[in-house]
């Protein structure tokens, strides 16, 4: 049987590298909807400019994982980083691509975006199911001025594996005893009430069509389909709106030079204008592709993105990796090799 | 052939029988060929059986029989139970019969013994056709159309009446989330509608026009006919049209999976998100991380097809019967 | 004379409830075609047909789906039409008494309702995880394993319906069997066979849960039948889902066009059957 999927993979292997010399092949890629957006413009922009496409599929980071294990894709995206063990095991490199900030998104009569304002332990009352009505004395609380209908809440969380849901329950954990013990944090956890949507596109859209739906998705999400967000307060006790600059403020406090395989988590960090659930993407790609050619193809389009893809990414409010960050990732790219040899190396 | 080889044999020259000995030979060549592919048949749904086995064995050596009765389903832990997929696919499916057994022998009633002779091919053919329509066009306008809707309208107002009721409040408890185990049944009735209805209506043509006449002649009503004579008469076939409805909805995917919510919790409200097998499968597994989990979703496979495949053979069985009377 | 009443009675009420029943189950059936109808129709255009899928917020069509559903759908018909036809041929002249005849009727009959999700999960384990990576081969393998048992199914029934008067005119003839079957036999039953044949499409058409981890999905257009491959159902399935109002359009347009062919191919198939039953 192994011998057989070897043969397989040679065989195919054998097949992509004939045709890849002919035709320029698109870098296949699936994950992380978190990163979709941006992945997306800068997909149809490299198009445009040197004629080779991105196929990258948003399933989700779990789906992410399991594609590139299977090598079933060229790289993989989560929002959830591997451990050192994880990444060893399979033989993968990983690096962030972009920062940006998770919010919660709204559907209830007469709330605009930015009108609402949540904190964690609310948020994750709602999510336990034990805030059940929109005019809960909890929420009230928080919102002296907003008129609040009793409509029930009707939560909306994800059902594929997701980095985004690791995030968000990771913040949860931080801000919530309950959560912390009774559903703790990881890309798909046992939700104790709510609809179960595909992808982040499939929160959104279910907000979008369900009165009285709460649920989390990526900042862009929500700005492209003008749903309306909640406001959130920090671990600072500050109340702050969900943008570029509160991203960027929690994305400061990452140490990425410290930290071992780039593994570091930005939900709930100090700093008065800091968004409390901020996420960052990571890029899987196994350090021996099997199609060197195929690797190349991507890592030149990942270094495309990180100089020539900050605008885009910023009018989408991602956060770009900093440059000597961006010098550090380049480096480590020198462990992806075929025959020895670094499949591509980045001109500075 | 053997028999007009043999007599070739006798009677002819050296060259005819070498040209009969080539038909026999292609005569056999042909014969093999259909056999092999009648063959390739029986191969393909025993490998079905043989796939889904193997893909299967990680989850139910790890649980155990236990994985058909246990809700649990936790891919962060890798504890996996067939419960609540299980749950959800025979109560959507219920739903969907008891909406749609009646509606579509009420067509088939219109149709046969009502409705104006001129209309009645255009009608019927219309039903055939939308018979046709693939599912997702169902999903679609459920999750575009009747969700919202009853959200909107239909479930608060179950909620405030029959919710309210001691015992059978419970089916109807909960917040109105517009998707659900009910949303999913309504558009399940409403895919299979022009499925039962088509057959329904050739089933009950079937009965002899002698019978009927008689039985309208001895000043029966029309009900008193369907009632008494077409429904008995056509028992087993309507029987097997509705199992062959039943198998549908209950392996149905794509209407399901846009309505039913995905979530594996097991309420006992109607109007709570649920979900079923095929959805659980269409939802997760591309995305399903680690061996156990995915063999847990071939599990699920494995349930659904041992499911529908009783319930076809049920329905081909009883349909076969009510060909032979 | 009262039971009489009351019988009259009974009847008007249960005939009255038939005549509900219909016009709900009708106005149900007709408004969803009325919604695909008029979405449908707003998001169809020449661009639809002449670009590929976009992302999200820009413009854009659905050829590259469009182009994938009909190579899957090709291929899927070009090899189940002969495999069909052959094993039906079997199943309707060869196998009286033949244990595998019965057998081989019985499992086809099965398949022909067997979950269509079911058969992607068979196609993923036997061609996906063996050969590494989601393929519209893939996909074009389970749509073929959905196309056959119709073709074999309606092969049989026709074969069925032509007289026997034939095959004894064909054999006194001194045609050789598989003569008479490929010259006269499927002659006098091509219409019908081909009715299957095109049902086959119309079925295979809108099949959207076995391409889902098979061919998988891409949103480039794409020829290499090695790759994953754009397909009109899951494209259809993405986009609905989806919070982009111009992606939600796109998917209703699809929506209306995989019906219209449905429809279309199904009304081609009766008349071809209507054709061949006159003669």
């Amino acid at each position: 049987m192994k011998h057989a999927i070897l043969g397989g993979l040679a065989a195919v292997a054998i097949a992509a590298t004939l045709t890849g010399t002919a035709l320029a092949a698109d870098i296949s890629g699936a994950g992380s909807t978190f990163i979709y957006p941006v992945f997306a413009k800068w997909a149809d922009t490299y198009k445009t400019a040197t004629g080779i496409g991105l196929n990258y599929q948003s399933i989700g980071s779990g789906g992410g994982i399991k594609q590139v294990e299977a090598k079933t894709v060229t790289f993989g995206a989560t929002d959830k980083p591997l451990s050192d063990d994880e990444l060893a095991k399979n033989g993968l490199v990983q690096f962030p691509m972009v920062m940006g900030g998770i919010v919660p998104i709204v559907n209830i009569d007469g709330v605009k975006p930015g009108d609402l304002v949540l904190d964690g332990k609310t948020l994750a009352d709602l999510f336990l199911g034990k805030i059940t009505s929109w005019d809960d004395p909890a929420i009230k609380a928080l919102n002296p001025s907003l008129t609040l209908p009793a409509t029930p809440v009707a939560i909306a969380h994800r059902s594929d594996g997701s980095g985004t849901t690791f995030n968000f329950t990771d913040y949860l954990s931080k801000e919530s005893d309950d959560w912390k013990n009774d559903i703790g944090s990881d890309t798909a956890v046992e939700w104790p009430v709510g609809i179960g949507a595909k992808g982040s596109e499939g929160i959104a859209n279910t907000v979008k069509q369900t009165v009285g739906a709460i649920g989390y998705v990526e900042y862009a999400y929500a700005k492209q389909n003008s749903l309306s967000y909640a406001r959130m307060i920090n671990a600072a006790g500050k109340t702050v709106e969900p943008n570029l600059d509160t991203f960027a403020a929690a994305g400061a406090n990452a140490d990425w030079a410290g930290a071992k395989n780039f593994n570091v988590i930005i939900t709930n960090q100090p700093g008065d204008n800091t968004w409390p659930i901020a996420a960052s993407t990571w890029v899987l790609i196994h350090a021996q592709p099997d199609k060197a050619a195929a690797a190349a193809e991507a890592l030149k389009f990942f270094d495309w993105a990180y100089k020539s893809g900050k605008d885009q990414a910023k009018a989408l409010d991602y956060v770009s990796i900093p440059d000597n960050v961006v010098a550090l990732i380049e480096k480590t790219w020198s462990g992806i090799a075929a025959d020895g040899k670094p499949v591509f190396t980045p001109a500075n | 052939m053997a028999l007009s080889a043999g007599m070739l044999d006798d009677r002819t020259s050296g060259a005819a029988r070498r040209s009969a000995q080539r038909v026999v030979v292609q005569d056999r060549l042909f014969y093999l060929l259909t056999l092999g592919s009648a063959a390739l048949v029986v191969v393909l749904l025993l490998g079905v059986l043989v796939s889904l086995l193997i893909g299967a064995w990680p989850a139910l050596s790890t649980f155990g029989p236990a994985f058909v009765w246990t809700q649990r389903w936790s891919p962060v832990k890798e504890i996996f139970g067939a419960l609540a997929p299980i749950y959800g696919t025979l109560v959507t499916s219920l739903i969907a019969m008891i909406i749609g057994i009646p509606v579509s022998f009420g067509i088939a009633i219109f149709l046969t013994e009502i409705c104006p002779q001129r209309l009645r091919r255009p009608i019927g053919t219309a039903i055939e056709l939308l018979a046709g329509i693939p599912s997702i066009i169902y999903g679609l306008w459920g999750f575009f159309f009747l969700a919202p809707f009853l959200q909107s309208t239909v479930q608060p107002a179950l909620i405030g009446s029959l919710g309210q009721l001691p015992l059978i409040g419970v089916l109807f408890g909960g917040a109105p989330y517009g998707i659900g185990l009910l949303t999913a049944g309504i558009i399940l009735a409403i895919m299979v509608l022009p499925f039962i209805t088509s057959i329904t209506r050739d089933v009950f043509l079937t009965v002899p026009t002698l019978l009927r006449e008689s039985a309208y002649g001895m000043g029966m009503t029309t009900w008193e006919v369907c009632w008494s004579i077409i429904i008995p008469y056509t028992r087993v076939g309507l029987v097997g049209g509705v199992m062959l409805g039943l198998g549908r909805a209950l392996g149905e995917t794509m209407a399901v999976t846009f309505v039913i919510g995905n979530s594996h919790n097991i309420s006992p409200s109607l109007l709570a998100p649920a979900t079923t097998i095929s959805a659980a499968i269409a939802n997760e597994f591309n995305e399903a991380t680690g061996a156990l989990y995915t063999s847990s979703l071939i599990a699920l496979g494995l349930i659904l097809f041992v499911i529908t495949f009783a319930v076809l053979a049920l329905a081909k069985w009883l349909l076969v019967r009510a060909e032979v009377k | 004379m009262s039971s009489y009443a009351a019988r009259r009675t009974r009847n008007s009420v249960a005939m009255l409830l038939a005549i509900v029943a219909a016009v709900i189950g009708l106005v149900f059936l007709f408004l969803i075609l009325a919604t695909l109808l008029v979405k449908g129709f707003t998001a169809i255009s020449p661009q639809m047909f002449l670009e590929n899928t976009p992302p999200p917020g820009e413009d854009g069509g659905l050829l590259n789906a469009i182009v994938g559903s009909l190579a899957m759908t090709v291929i899927a018909i070009v090899v189940a039409t002969p495999v069909g036809i052959l094993a039906g041929t079997f199943l309707s002249e060869y196998s009286r008494g033949h244990w595998l005849g019965e057998a081989a009727k019985f499992v086809n009959d099965i398949l022909l309702s067997a979950p269509s999700i079911i058969i992607g999960l068979f196609v993923y384990t036997v061609v996906v995880v063996p050969v590494g990576h989601f393929s519209a081969w893939a996909g074009a393998a389970s749509l073929g394993l959905i196309a056959l048992p119709v073709i074999n199914r309606t092969t049989q029934d026709m074969l069925g319906l032509v007289p026997n008067a034939l095959r004894e005119a064909a054999a006194a003839l001194g045609a050789p069997r598989w003569k008479s079957m490929v010259s006269v036999i499927y002659r006098a039953a091509m219409s019908g066979i081909l009715t299957g044949v095109l049902l086959a499409i119309a079925r295979v058409t809108g099949e959207t849960a076995p391409l889902l981890f098979t061919a998988l999905n891409n949103q480039f257009f794409s020829t290499d039948l090695g790759a994953p491959m754009a397909n009109l159902p899951v494209v259809i399935f993405q986009f609905a889902t989806s919070p982009y109002d111009d992606w939600q359009k796109l998917a209703w347009g699809g929506a209306l066009l995989i019906t219209v062919a449905i429809l279309a191919l199904n009304i081609v198939a009766r008349w071809v059957a209507g054709r061949g039953n006159q003669r």
